[in-house]
């Protein structure tokens, strides 16, 4: 074992530094910094900076175009790219369609749709939950019957975050209602622009609008956008799950998360000290220091060894449990350290800084961040069913 | 010991929580949170006619109550219904200031307060106050007030504002800090909406005039007095946080009982009923320490403050606990804004950021233990 980086490493997390201070302009980073919500035009941008570079796609494997980096240098990115205050990549194509497509998907459809992904052309939306199938993904009820070339799907999904930017959802839907759950479902690749389709803004508890529900009404799909075989798609469904699991651990986000805080803290004053020289709240930070430390490392090792092929199951579920409890965690601090001027509610804190922000320009996203942050521990699988799975794992089946 | 509440007490619990399940329900609430004001005038006076203000001021001052159990019984209500109308500033700070230390004009407010035509506000933390009581910084010179508050709750919908100044001593002295008692009107204010609803200024005092007259008080000696009223805030704060509780967690047991995935109401699950059975365990801590804040209200300040600020600590972390807890098993839809839920858990969360939070209190909480 050896924990410091090779002269290859440090030379990529010197390009990676390099390219994000060249690239990365000044108003988006303050933008992101102020937790400010982006519009479809950032994160446009951003995404063709990366895809520029090469570094986009960065685990694609590279007979798809794909940057292909190992998880050290995944590890790198994250972390540099957080503490640069670079917007994140918008996963839905890139992480969790993608994956499926290279796996399952046909030579047509890799090649029609990989590309569109990453020119921007597509923006992806992810269809999984219902309003009575969240937990319980199986027993979705969205119907895709077939007839001659086309499926006609009817239904409701919901939750489906930033769908008021994609033009294509890939869904999950039932195609078989005779059989046991999992067996009746299918992968469908849906045009947002279908008649039929109907997107609602849901509003969230912080007052911002990242979710939707999307209504599907006599919309007529082309057989040939089915991914792999039909009703195989709770298959494809799972693997796509694990992916989404794997990038959940955040850490690269509590790690940026965590300085902010104590720059907080340092200009916070309690009793006419810092913030950060009060025991009690450096003691409060140092626990959640102490717990991101083994996190990072963590996550470097399980990642590393699913590079190598094994598969990441029981602990994909562990970084997920453990990584949304550390961000949670930090969001909490940043709540206390700012104090009273934690409760305004002010949509500015939500769609930029428009005005003047109402105390210290960190003080207003911290409490809407904190109260928008409690999704981590619900969706890609809640924490709940994550802990399920790593005890069942372990115990095996019992009766 | 007796811990059953009076006769009087049980009724206007029993009258006050009906008229807010009736008047007060959630798409009222959610308008009110919309509305430019942040508030509503016809509920104001409706609570008014059923004598809510009243109840907070003793029979001396116009009421028929205003101990700590009547507190305890108005918010603990007030909050289950995660009112956002401001109450505690006008009836706990404005009101118990001005009748602790109003002449005998400034008293004649009591009168209209209790009507429901009056609102208070009191403007007395400062952005680099932070919880501490006696840091003040604003001043008060040659009848001009120079100076900023930060976040005076209630402050948008006041008729009068009360401001603390410092007229001697150093920064956080407890001696030299004097209240004057102003017009709204009067004060250059930025209005924000508050997380878990109601409304605050930010009050930039740039040489404002100020006449002698409008002195809340003697000169220089407002603290202890501060220090009382606050006791009673923090004891309501409490009691209002432990009403959110209540409803946050029948929230929670109802969607638990009606809420299916696998084919069976979540309830079922082991994994949830235990962390239920933790909430429910947490919240009856709250309210011994709510009941243990309000009954000591009276005795002297050592005894009161030590349960006062152990209310504040414990309530902070429960109120954590339970609104996290709450959203956690509700799933998604706890995360929409329209949701009943969404609204009482920022409104519970939110409360450790008044009067002092939760690290604020253990640690004077320490200072009166060593004594
Ligand atoms: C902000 C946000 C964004 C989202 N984005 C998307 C998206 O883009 N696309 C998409 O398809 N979905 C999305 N989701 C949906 C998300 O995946 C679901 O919310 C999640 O699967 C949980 O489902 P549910 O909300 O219906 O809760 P439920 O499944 O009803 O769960 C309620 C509670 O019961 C617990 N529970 C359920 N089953 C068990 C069990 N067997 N044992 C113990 N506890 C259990 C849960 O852990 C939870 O605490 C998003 C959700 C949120 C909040
Ligand atoms: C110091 C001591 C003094 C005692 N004194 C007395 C006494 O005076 N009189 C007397 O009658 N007994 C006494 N007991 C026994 C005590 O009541 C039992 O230990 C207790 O009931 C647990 O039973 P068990 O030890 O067989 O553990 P088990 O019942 O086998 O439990 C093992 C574990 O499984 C958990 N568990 C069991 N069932 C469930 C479930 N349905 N859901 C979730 N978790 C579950 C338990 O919580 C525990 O963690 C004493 C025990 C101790 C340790």
């Amino acid at each position: 074992m050896d924990l410091s980086y090779t002269d290859e490493e440090s030379a990529f997390q010197s390009e990676v530094r390099n390219f994000l201070a060249e690239k990365l302009s000044k108003q988006m980073s303050e933008k992101v910094r102020l937790g400010g919500d982006l519009t479809k035009a950032d994160m446009d941008e951003w995404h063709s900076i990366l895809n520029d570079k090469g570094w986009l796609a960065q685990n694609w494997p590279k007979a798809f175009g794909g940057a292909e980096w190992d998880a050290v240098q995944r590890h790198i990115y994250e972390e540099e790219a957080a503490l640069a205050n670079a917007p994140r990549i918008v996963p839905f194509g890139l992480s969790m369609l993608a994956p499926v497509l290279h796996k399952f998907g046909s030579k047509e459809q890799c090649d029609r749709w990989l590309p569109r992904i990453l020119s921007g052309e597509d923006w992806w939306c992810q269809g999984y939950s219902e309003p009575g199938a969240g937990s319980d993904l199986a027993s979705l009820k969205t119907r895709a019957v077939r007839e001659g070339d086309h499926y006609i799907v009817n239904g409701q999904k919901t939750w489906t975050t930033l769908g008021q930017h994609a033009n294509m959802i890939f869904c999950l839907v039932r195609t078989d209602v005779d059989v046991k759950q999992q067996e009746g479902i299918s992968f469908l690749l849906i045009d947002m622009d279908t008649p039929g389709i109907e997107v609602r803004p849901i509003v969230l508890l912080d007052g911002g609008a990242e979710v939707n529900e999307v209504w599907f009404t006599d919309v007529k799909v082309p057989v040939a956008n089915l991914v792999g075989e039909e009703n195989k798609g709770w298959t494809y469904a799972k693997y796509l799950l694990t992916h989404e699991r794997t990038n959940i651990a955040g850490v690269g986000f509590s790690n940026a998360g965590l300085q902010a805080v104590k720059r907080i803290a340092k200009s916070e004053l309690s009793a006419g000290i810092p913030l950060i020289e009060n025991p009690h709240f450096a003691a409060r930070i140092a626990q959640v220091e102490i717990d991101l430390m083994a996190m990072s490392l963590s996550n470097l090792r399980i990642v590393s060894q699913a590079a190598k092929g094994g598969a990441p199951g029981l602990e994909a579920s562990m970084l997920k449990v453990k990584g949304s409890i550390i961000r949670q965690e930090i969001n909490d601090l940043a709540r206390r350290a700012v104090g009273p001027y934690a409760l305004p509610f002010a949509s500015e804190a939500i769609e930029g800084a428009n005005e003047a922000p109402f105390g210290p320009e960190y003080a207003a996203p911290v409490a809407a961040e904190y109260f928008n942050n409690r999704k981590l521990s619900i969706f890609g699988g809640s924490n709940e069913v994550q802990r399920q799975i790593i005890a069942k794992t372990t115990l095996g089946a019992m009766r | 010991m007796n811990f059953e509440l009076t006769e009087e007490r049980q009724m206007l619990q029993d009258t006050l929580r009906r008229f807010l399940a009736d008047k007060y329900d959630v798409p009222t609430r959610n308008a009110i949170l919309e509305s430019e004001s942040g508030m509503s005038a016809e509920i104001w006076s409706q609570l008014a006619e059923l004598g809510i203000q009243g109840a907070l001021f003793d029979e001396a001052q116009g009421g028929f109550g205003g101990a700590g159990f009547d507190i305890a019984v108005v918010f603990e209500e007030l909050g289950r219904a995660g009112i956002v109308e401001p109450i505690l500033e006008t009836c706990i700070f404005g009101g118990g200031l001005i009748a602790a230390l109003g002449n005998e004009a400034q008293k004649g407010l009591l009168e209209s307060i209790i009507d429901g035509n009056t609102k208070i506000a009191l403007a007395h933390s400062e952005p680099r106050s932070r919880y501490d009581l006696s840091r003040v910084e604003t001043q008060y010179e040659d009848g001009k007030i120079k100076g900023h508050k930060s976040m005076a709750m209630g402050a948008p919908n006041a008729d009068f504002v009360i401001i603390s100044v410092r007229e001697s001593g150093g920064n956080d002295d407890q001696n030299g800090i004097s209240l004057f008692l102003v017009p709204a009107p009067d004060l250059d204010m930025r209005t924000t909406a508050v997380m878990g609803g109601g409304m605050a200024a930010d009050i930039y005092l740039d040489g404002l005039s100020v006449s002698d007259d409008k002195r809340l008080g003697p000169k220089g000696s407002a603290f202890l007095y501060l220090e009382t009223v606050f006791a009673k805030a923090i004891t309501a704060i409490c009691a209002q946080t432990l009403g959110g509780m209540e409803t946050a967690t029948k929230l929670t047991i109802d969607y638990l009982q009606t809420r299916k995935q696998f084919g069976k109401p979540i309830g079922t699950f082991q994994a949830l009923q235990h962390r239920l059975s933790d909430m429910l365990i947490e919240l009856e801590q709250a309210r011994s320490a709510v009941i243990g804040a309000a009954g000591y209200l009276d005795a002297d300040t050592h005894l009161r403050d030590r349960y006062v600020s152990a209310a504040k600590n414990l309530v902070g972390r429960a109120a954590r606990l339970i609104a996290e807890e709450a959203i956690q098993m509700h799933g998604g839809i706890a995360m929409t804004q329209e949701y009943e839920l969404a609204h009482i858990a920022k409104r519970v969360v939110m409360a450790d950021h008044m009067f002092g939070d939760t690290d604020h209190h253990l640690e004077r909480f320490i200072a009166l233990s060593a004594v």
